[in-house]
């Protein structure tokens, strides 16, 4: 019987609830406040952008987004995807752009020239900066640590339980081809590549070191949030010239610049989309991703919210993106 | 993959030496055996050392690696214009993008002109409470509302419903075939025998591998997602029927037959009945399985709380994946309570008094009314639609997930340290070396010779036709690598699995506290703790073993801990009154008694340990799951990706039979 009663309360209560509440704001009452832009949306439609993970990206893609749907009034499905399966999308219709592609000559070749699937649309102004880095007690306590040529003069010291008694030197992220085994051999370093497997692991790593006052050498690059945490410096390695990493094995020199670009689909380029447009003439400096991917990574502000509290603060370059 | 076919020499020479020491002489013993096997290997090891290791460099591909990759290539280049996927993989997918679609619009995104779903939280709470009550008891149905309630104070709400929405198509579909085929397994041992090698292969494939593959077939979206979770979560369920099936008494199906019933009567009206609660438990199985897919799922655009875990990880924000990784658990574990609570329900009925049953009828009935409101409530009003409030308890339990990690990094890392390099250095890398610088014909003799003397001649077989593929595969030395991983942390699993498992099933009070940390460790997704576990430890191997014990631990001990309540009480208090101590009784009676239960409970520990390879790679193990990784990221290296994923199922396969026939011969 107890069981009974408490259900009948239960559901007495309930009914009452839903007699007096009436009052209510109703579903549909105020939907006509947050969208004020179906005028425009016609005009551009769904604009289907892909969000490789990383945060650098999503600074990109937070204010494109953020643009898109304010002053071209799109619909915006942004997608999580990874580089490969995000380029995939361009011959499927699933995505519509990249905006942030490092180098990636494969996928270029199989996706642009190939399958013709995939069109370049122009630099995004960022400049790709890959290397080997220390973090900045290690700098600062020797200095000449920052010269590959006296690499091997502490080698020992960035012995670990991984490396076989040689240095480590910490790898990565496994989302770009490194050089850094052949490097290694090539210039006859006393060093030992691990790979750490993510750049989750890399930055803990770096973070670990730097608190710790801990030996750490590892493959990092910029843009890149974390280095407005710890201000990484960058060992410099025999020159870049072109050509020289040719041959894959023989490599005994840095990375090249990336100048990072960004990558359509045929079809969208075609489509006369203002949302296009947008992202062709998308163009911004490394400072400017570093100042959103700092809102968003450090700040815990949302995509929105951060790429409003840039655009509202660099209102001219968003408008020569949308001329 | 001739390689298969030409066994070494010393493996013949171990295997003919085998029945001669069984037969005449019992008193050399298993244990002795394989210790003769590691002295023999450790001698010729010291004198080969460093050759015919066959190994491979990170970025270096063989044959099949880039034959993988042309496959992979033609796929995506063919797809178009392939009537397979114009009439048949494109079908597939507009149906369950559209199952999909509609559970969205139900619960979780805005459908139509409307903002909000069809039905808001007030509603779902409403459904989930009263559909927890009808299938188990009030007592769930309390645990399911506050639960879900739980998720809107944590303000994810709506990803949680996406992660709901995406679960239960998972599951249903995953159901409609596993049910059938779970059925004919049991009825036919010869299907059983034909489909039990691709539900391993479902089981232990990295889902890294098969994830891009599925994109290009069934584009990215809901469906693809939920094919992915489907692979994963189905073969739980087929096994767990087809076991039911197979455990009704050959009696009760020839009374059955006796009276007339045609084969279609006897399977609807004697033996699924019969099997009924078995089958509850291989749902609630796919269930759990299809949640560990959640995160991984959002690699490929699957909406829902996977997603906030993965992009809290970014930017290395351990405290909002923590809030989202603790709506998996409890989601998790409601779902886990209330298919367990279903499943014995009817029993408890049975015993309980007829008044409660009288009434069960009208209650149900006005239940119903009062969850039809609240729904209606929910679709119409804005307050019952929307969840109030900010989430301000998720980001309390955001900023206590962070403390804690600092105040561990801060204060632990110099213990941690120690005990990484002690592990390391004395354990992991002599056993290491042992594994990787030994030709590979020596390696795979031992193997084959340990897979005889403990598993018998039939799992001797199968492991030298493993470790042929394994040769085959082109990744000898990253898989030997792993091997030494996968096996320190099995050992340390069977420690802990031993010394909480002897604990809990010797006390009911000890069971009742540690089982929700067991359930919870094992379904929170790992890449929530990756992060602490880095600080901690560095990107080293050990990290990717602690990693993998946390998750296998559970199963471990909850198998031992079974295994040890069975022993009957009548032995145990024999040996009581025989004078003997705690200790001696454990030692003497008790884990022996429950040998069979710790071959499972190692089976089950390997099996889960092998699972967290992949995530092992991410956090430094490198090897294996770091080619499933790289593999996962680079196209040139997908083959090489593949081929790594094939070599995890076949040492899980491997280890799979050697140890299921050990558990048989010792439990026979």
């Amino acid at each position: 019987m107890a069981r009974h009663w408490r259900t009948g309360a239960a559901g007495l209560a309930v009914l009452g609830l839903s007699l007096t509440a009436c009052g209510g704001a109703k579903v549909g009452d105020t939907s006509s406040g947050s969208d004020n832009s179906s005028g425009s949306s016609a005009k551009c439609g769904t604009f289907n952008l892909a969000v490789n993970p990383w945060v650098g990206y999503e600074a990109d893609a937070a204010v494109v987004a953020y643009v898109a749907q304010q002053k071209l009034g799109c619909t915006v499905n942004k997608k999580d995807l990874k580089e490969e399966i995000a380029w995939q999308g361009f011959g499927t219709g699933e995505v519509d752009a990249v905006l942030e592609n490092w180098g990636h000559d494969d996928l270029k070749k199989k996706y642009i020239t190939e399958q013709k699937t995939a069109v370049e649309a122009g630099q995004t102004g960022n400049k790709g900066i890959i290397g080997w880095y220390v973090p900045p007690w290690l700098a600062k306590a020797h200095p000449d640590i920052l010269n590959y040529k006296n690499l091997n003069k502490y080698a020992s010291k960035f012995k670990t339980s991984e490396s076989g008694g040689k240095g480590q030197l910490l790898d990565g992220d496994p989302s770009y081809v490194t050089n850094d085994a052949a490097l290694v051999k090539n210039l006859k370093l006393d060093f030992k590549v691990v790979y750490a497997g993510s750049e989750t692991a890399l930055i803990q790593a770096f973070r670990t070191a730097e608190k710790n006052k801990q030996w750490v050498i590892g493959y990092f690059y910029e843009p890149q949030w974390f280095l407005s945490e710890v201000a990484l410096k960058k060992v410099s390695l025999p020159a870049y010239t072109t050509g020289c990493d040719a041959v894959a094995s023989k490599i005994a020199c840095d990375y090249p610049v990336y100048n990072l670009d960004k990558i359509v689909s045929a079809k969208f380029a075609k489509s006369g989309s203002p949302a296009y447009n947008l992202v062709k003439n998308f163009n911004w400096t490394n400072e400017d991703q570093n100042t959103v991917a700092k809102y968003i990574a450090q700040d815990k502000l949302s995509d929105d919210a951060a790429a409003k509290k840039w655009v509202d603060a660099n209102q001219a370059k968003v408008d020569a993106w949308l001329k | 993959m001739t390689v298969a076919v030409e066994k070494p020499e010393p493996a013949q020479q171990v295997e003919d030496a085998v029945p001669e020491l069984k037969g005449p002489r019992r008193k050399v013993t298993r244990p002795m055996m394989v210790g003769a096997i590691l002295v023999v290997w450790l001698v010729l090891f010291a004198v080969l050392r460093g050759k015919q290791t066959l190994t491979l460099a990170a970025a270096d591909l063989t044959g099949l690696h880039r034959w993988f990759n042309d496959l992979n290539d033609s796929v995506g280049a063919n797809r178009n214009s392939n009537p397979l996927f114009l009439y048949f993989f494109n079908e597939i997918r507009l149906v369950i993008d559209n199952l999909v679609t509609f559970v969205q619009d139900l619960i979780s995104q805005p459908s139509g002109d409307r903002p909000v779903p069809q039905i808001g939280w007030l509603g779902v709470v409403g459904i989930a409470g009263f559909v927890s009550w009808a299938v188990g008891n009030w007592r769930v149905a309390l645990l399911a509302m506050a639960g879900f309630a739980f998720f809107g104070l944590q303000g994810l709400w709506q990803e949680s419903m996406d992660t709901l929405a995406l679960t239960l198509s998972a599951v249903l579909v995953a159901l409609v075939f596993a049910i059938p085929l779970g059925v004919w397994a049991g009825l036919s041992d010869r299907f059983n025998r034909i489909i039990t090698p691709f539900l391993d292969f479902m089981q232990t494939m990295p889902t890294f591998v098969y994830l891009a593959p599925l994109t290009l077939i069934f584009l990215i979206g809901p469906a693809s997602a939920v094919i992915a979770t489907v692979i994963y979560a189905a073969p739980p369920a087929i096994r767990i029927t087809a076991h039911g099936i197979r455990n009704v008494p050959e009696t009760t199906v020839e009374a059955a037959d006796s009276m007339g019933s045609t084969r279609w009567q006897s399977l609807l009206k004697v033996l699924l009945p019969m099997a009924k609660r078995t089958v509850v438990m291989g749902v609630n199985q796919t269930i759990m399985a299809a949640l560990a897919m959640v995160t991984i799922a959002a690699l490929i655009d699957a909406p829902g709380l996977g997603k906030t875990v993965m992009q809290a990880l970014q930017s290395l924000d351990v405290g909002t994946a923590f809030n989202a990784g603790l709506a998996i658990v409890i989601m998790a574990i409601v779902l886990d309570r209330v298919t367990t609570a279903s499943s014995t329900r009817a029993e408890q009925a049975r015993n309980s008094s007829g008044r409660f049953l009288k009434w069960r009828r009208p209650l149900l009935g006005s239940g119903a009314v009062v969850v039809v409101v609240l729904i209606y409530l929910s679709h119409t009003y804005l307050w019952a639609a929307q969840y109030p409030g900010e989430g301000t308890t998720g980001s309390h339990i955001a900023n206590a997930a962070d403390s804690v990690t600092t105040w561990a990094q801060d204060n632990l890392s110099g213990v941690t340290n120690a005990f990484r390099d002690a592990i390391t250095n004395g354990l992991l890398n002599p056993f290491q070396s042992l594994l990787t610088d030994s030709p590979w014909w020596l390696v795979g003799a031992a193997l084959i010779g340990i897979g005889v003397v403990v598993g018998g001649w039939r799992s001797g077989v199968t492991t030298a036709v493993c470790v042929g593929l394994l040769v085959g595969t082109g990744v000898w030395s990253d898989a030997m690598t792993t091997l030494a991983s996968t096996v320190v942390a099995t050992v340390i699993v069977m420690l802990f699995g031993i010394a909480f498992g002897v604990w809990m099933g010797r006390s009911t009070m000890v069971d009742r506290l540690l089982r929700p940390t067991l359930d919870a460790a094992q379904v929170m997704p790992p890449f929530v703790y990756l992060v602490p576990f880095l600080a901690l430890f560095g990107a080293t191997r050990f990290t990717a073993i602690v990693a993998a014990v946390v998750y296998a631990v559970p199963v471990a001990i909850k198998i031992t801990a079974d295994g040890v309540r069975a022993v009957p009480e009548t032995t145990v208090e024999a040996a009581t009154a025989a004078g003997c101590n705690t200790w001696q009784i454990i030692t003497k009676v008790q884990l022996p008694m429950a040998r069979s239960a710790l071959t499972l409970a190692t089976n089950q520990g390997l099996i889960y340990v092998l699972s967290m390879v992949v995530v092992g790679g991410l956090v430094g193990a490198g090897a294996l799951g770091y080619d499933v990784v790289a593999g996962f990221s680079q196209s040139e290296l997908y083959g090489k990706g593949l081929a790594a994923g094939l070599a995890i199922v076949l040492l899980g396969v491997m280890f799979d039979r050697i140890t299921q026939a050990a558990a048989r011969r010792t439990s026979a």
